[in-house]
C-alpha cells in the first residue's frame, strides 16, 4: 500500500542524530532545532497543530458556551421546518447536523479522537516496530527469519478488510472498547513497515566499528542492542513516527466513516462525514468542517514530519534527495 | 531459477494457510452466536440447535477446522448467513465492477504518476517542480474518502444543478459507463498519483546521477534520448514492481469509493455485510483479496528475478 511505501521512502541516515558537536559545542539536538526553526512550513504546521489541539482540549468549554452537549439533539433550533439541518448561525456557529446536533462541539470531540488514536497507535507501532526490527536485525538467524516473515505476512494482509472483519466478528458496542480495538488494529498494521526499515538499519549498524569495539570490551548482546545501537536509531524512529501519525489518523477516519471504528455516539471526523454524506447536497458544512479539519491535521503532520527529517539529516536536500 | 520459484510458491501457500487459520480462530473466539444471526431474535431453542447442526457447529473444533480447510481447497467460501447464497456467487457477481474500477484507476495513477514524476525530476528545483512537490504533499494528506465526497459534491451536485450531468449513479456495466466511472477513478487514483509521482521522481533522480548516464551524455547523445532511453527504463523497474503489488492490494481498498459513488462492487458487498453481521461474506472477500495480493506479490517476485539475477540469490 502507498502508506507503507511512503514510510520506506523516508530513509534517514541513522548516524545523523549523533553528528559531532562543532565550534560552540552545541548538542546534535540543538543543531537540529536550529535547522528546524528556519523551516517556515514546519513551524507553521506546529502552530496549526497546537491550535487544533487547543480546540480539542477545550471541547467541554465549547459545549458549555453553546449549551449544546455533543450527543444532544436540538430538532427545534437545529433543523428547519422541512427537517433539514440549519447552517452556521449565532446559535450553531458551524451549523447543525442532520439530527440537529452542534457541529462545532462534535468536531471538537472528534478532534480528540483523531489526535488520540493517531498519536497513540503511531507510538505503539513505533515501539513494537523498533523492538521487532532491532531483534530481527541484531540477533539474526532463525529469529530474523521468523520475524521478517511475520512482517512480510502482515504487509500482505488487506488491512481495511481485516480491520472490518475484527470489528464485525467481535461486535463491540462500547465507546471505550472500540477505541482500544481501533488503536490496536492500526498499530498492528503499521508496525511491520516500521520494523522492516529498522531491521535494515540495524543490519548496517551491526557492521560498524563501534559495535565491534563494544564487543571487544566485553559488552553483552543486550547491552550492545540497547546502549550502542538503539541511540543511533533515534533520528530514524522520530521521523518515521511523526510520519506515521497522519497515516493512522486517516486509517481511523476511514474505519469510523465505514462505521467500524470508534462507536457512536462518540463523534469522530470520519463518522461525522459518514453520517452526513446523505445531506451534503443541501448542508455543505457537514462536509466542509470535518473534511477541512482532517485535511489540515494530516497535512500539518506530514509537513512537520518532513521538517523533522530535514532537520535531523543535514545532508538531505528537500529539492533533490529526501523524497 | 526453478528452485527460487518453488521456494516463493511454498511461501505463498504457507501465508495463505496462516491467514485462513487466523480467520478460523477469529470466528471461533467471536462472542456473537452465529445461530442468533441466522435465526433472528425470536427463534426457538430447537431452531437454534437445528441451525448449529446444519452448520456443523456441534462437531469438535478440530473437525470443524478440517472441514473449513477442505472447503477452502475446493474454492468454497461458505454461504451467506442472510440469504443462503454461496459467497463465491455473491463475489463473482460483484467482481467485474471492482476490477473495472481498479484497472481504470490504475491506468490513471500509473500514467499520471510517471509523467509528473519524470517532468519534475528532469526539472528539479524549478517552479513546476515546487508545484509538483506541493501537489504530492496535498495528495498524500487527503484521505481517499474525503476526496471522493468532495468530487461527488462538486461535480455531481453542483454541476447537475447547472444542468451538466457529469456523474450518474447506478450499475456501470450496462449503461453510461464513462459517466459512472470517471469520478470514482479519479477519487481512487488521486492519492496514488501523488505516491507514484514521489516514487518516480526519486527513482529518476537516483538513476540520472549514475555514471552510465553521464557516459551516455559524454558520447554525444541528446539529453532527451538519455532521459528516456537510459534513465526512464532503469527508473521504471521499482515503479512497476510497486504497481503490481498495489493493484492487488487496492481491490481491498475500494470499499470507500464504491460506497460513496454507489457502485455495486465487492467493496459495497462488504459494506452492506457489516451492518447485517454477514460474517461469511466479509471473511470470503478478505480471503479472496489476500489471495490476490499474494499472487500479485508472487508474480512480481518471479518477474523481478528474471530482470535482476541478484534477487534469485538472496
Amino acid at each position: 500500500m502507498s502508506s507503507y511505501t511512503d514510510l520506506e521512502a523516508q530513509e534517514v541516515d541513522p548516524t545523523a542524530g549523533t553528528a559531532p558537536a562543532r565550534v560552540q559545542g552545541r548538542t546534535p539536538f540543538q543543531l537540529a532545532w536550529a535547522r528546524f526553526r528556519r523551516d517556515r512550513l514546519a513551524v507553521a504546521s506546529i502552530v496549526v497543530l497546537v491550535l487544533i489541539a487547543i480546540y480539542a482540549i477545550l471541547a467541554p468549554v465549547w459545549a458549555h458556551l453553546t449549551g449544546h452537549p455533543y450527543d444532544a439533539t436540538f430538532p427545534k433550533t437545529g433543523l428547519d421546518v422541512n427537517g433539514q439541518p440549519r447552517g452556521p448561525s449565532g446559535t450553531f456557529w458551524l451549523g447543525a447536523d442532520q439530527l440537529g446536533r452542534d457541529v462545532l462541539v462534535r468536531a471538537a470531540y472528534g478532534a480528540r479522537i483523531s489526535l488520540l488514536v493517531g498519536i497513540l497507535s503511531a507510538v505503539l507501532a513505533s515501539i513494537v516496530g523498533t523492538l521487532v526490527g532491532v531483534l530481527a536485525g541484531f540477533v539474526g538467524g532463525a529469529m530474523d527469519t521468523l520475524l521478517a516473515r511475520l512482517m512480510d505476512m502482515t504487509l500482505a494482509l488487506p488491512y481495511l478488510l481485516v480491520a472490518i472483519m475484527l470489528a464485525t466478528t467481535f461486535q463491540i458496542s462500547s465507546v471505550g472498547a472500540s477505541l482500544t480495538l481501533t488503536i490496536l488494529v492500526i498499530a498492528f498494521f503499521s508496525f511491520a513497515a516500521f520494523g522492516r526499515i529498522i531491521r535494515g538499519q540495524v543490519l548496517s549498524l551491526k557492521q560498524k566499528e563501534f559495535v565491534e569495539a563494544a564487543r571487544s570490551l566485553g559488552s553483552s548482546n543486550a547491552r550492545i542492542m540497547f546502549v550502542d545501537i538503539l541511540p543511533n536509531l533515534v533520528a530514524q524512529v522520530t521521523v518515521l513516527t511523526s510520519l506515521l501519525i497522519p497515516t493512522s489518523i486517516v486509517f481511523e477516519a476511514t474505519l469510523s466513516f465505514l462505521g467500524v471504528g470508534v462507536r457512536l455516539p462518540m463523534p469522530s471526523w470520519g463518522s461525522m462525514l459518514g453520517e452526513g454524506s446523505d445531506v451534503f447536497q443541501t448542508a455543505w458544512w457537514l462536509l466542509a468542517v470535518p473534511g477541512v479539519l482532517l485535511l489540515l491535521t494530516t497535512l500539518s503532520f506530514n509537513l512537520l514530519g518532513d521538517g523533522i527529517r530535514d532537520a535531523l539529516d543535514p545532508r538531505g536536500d528537500r529539492a533533490t534527495g529526501g523524497k | 531459477m526453478i528452485r527460487f520459484v518453488i521456494r516463493r510458491l511454498l511461501y505463498a501457500i504457507v501465508v495463505l494457510w496462516l491467514v485462513s487459520t487466523l480467520v478460523f480462530v477469529f470466528l471461533h473466539v467471536s462472542p456473537v452466536p452465529v445461530e442468533r444471526v441466522i435465526g433472528g431474535p425470536r427463534a426457538t431453542t430447537d431452531t437454534l440447535n437445528q441451525i448449529r447442526r446444519n452448520l456443523g457447529l456441534d462437531q469438535p473444533v478440530i473437525v470443524q477446522y478440517g472441514q473449513f480447510l477442505g472447503r477452502l481447497l475446493h474454492a468454497n467460501l461458505g454461504d451467506s448467513y442472510i440469504n443462503g447464497e454461496p459467497v463465491t456467487t455473491l463475489i463473482g457477481d460483484r467482481l467485474p465492477t471492482t476490477l473495472w474500477l481498479v484497472f481504470g484507476a490504475g491506468i490513471i495513477w500509473f500514467v499520471g504518476g510517471v509523467v509528473t514524476g519524470v517532468l519534475s525530476a528532469t526539472r528539479a528545483r524549478s517552479l513546476s517542480d515546487r508545484f509538483v512537490t506541493v501537489f504530492v504533499l496535498i495528495g498524500l494528506s487527503t484521505p481517499p474518502f474525503v476526496m471522493a465526497l468532495v468530487l461527488l459534491y462538486l461535480f455531481s451536485t453542483k454541476l447537475s444543478e447547472a444542468g451538466i450531468y457529469f456523474f450518474e449513479a447506478g450499475p456501470p456495466l450496462q449503461m453510461h459507463f464513462w459517466r459512472r466511472m470517471i469520478l470514482p477513478w479519479i477519487a481512487l487514483a488521486f492519492l496514488m498519483v501523488a505516491a507514484y509521482t514521489r516514487l518516480t521522481r526519486g527513482a529518476m533522480l537516483d538513476v540520472l546521477g549514475e555514471d552510465y548516464v553521464r557516459t551516455a551524455r559524454a558520447k554525444g547523445l541528446s539529453r532527451r534520448r538519455v532521459v528516456y532511453r537510459h534513465g526512464l527504463r532503469a527508473a521504471l523497474t521499482p515503479v512497476v514492481t510497486q504497481f503490481g503489488i498495489d493493484l492487488g492490494a487496492l481491490i481491498g481498498s475500494t470499499i470507500v469509493t464504491e460506497k460513496v459513488f454507489g457502485l455495486q462492487g465487492v467493496g459495497q458487498l462488504v459494506y452492506q455485510s457489516i451492518a447485517l453481521g454477514d460474517t461469511p461474506v466479509i471473511i470470503g472477500v478478505t480471503l479472496m483479496v489476500t489471495f490476490f495480493v499474494i499472487v500479485a506479490n508472487l508474480l512480481v517476485d518471479i518477474g523481478y528475478s528474471f530482470l535482476d539475477p541478484r534477487v534469485r540469490l538472496s
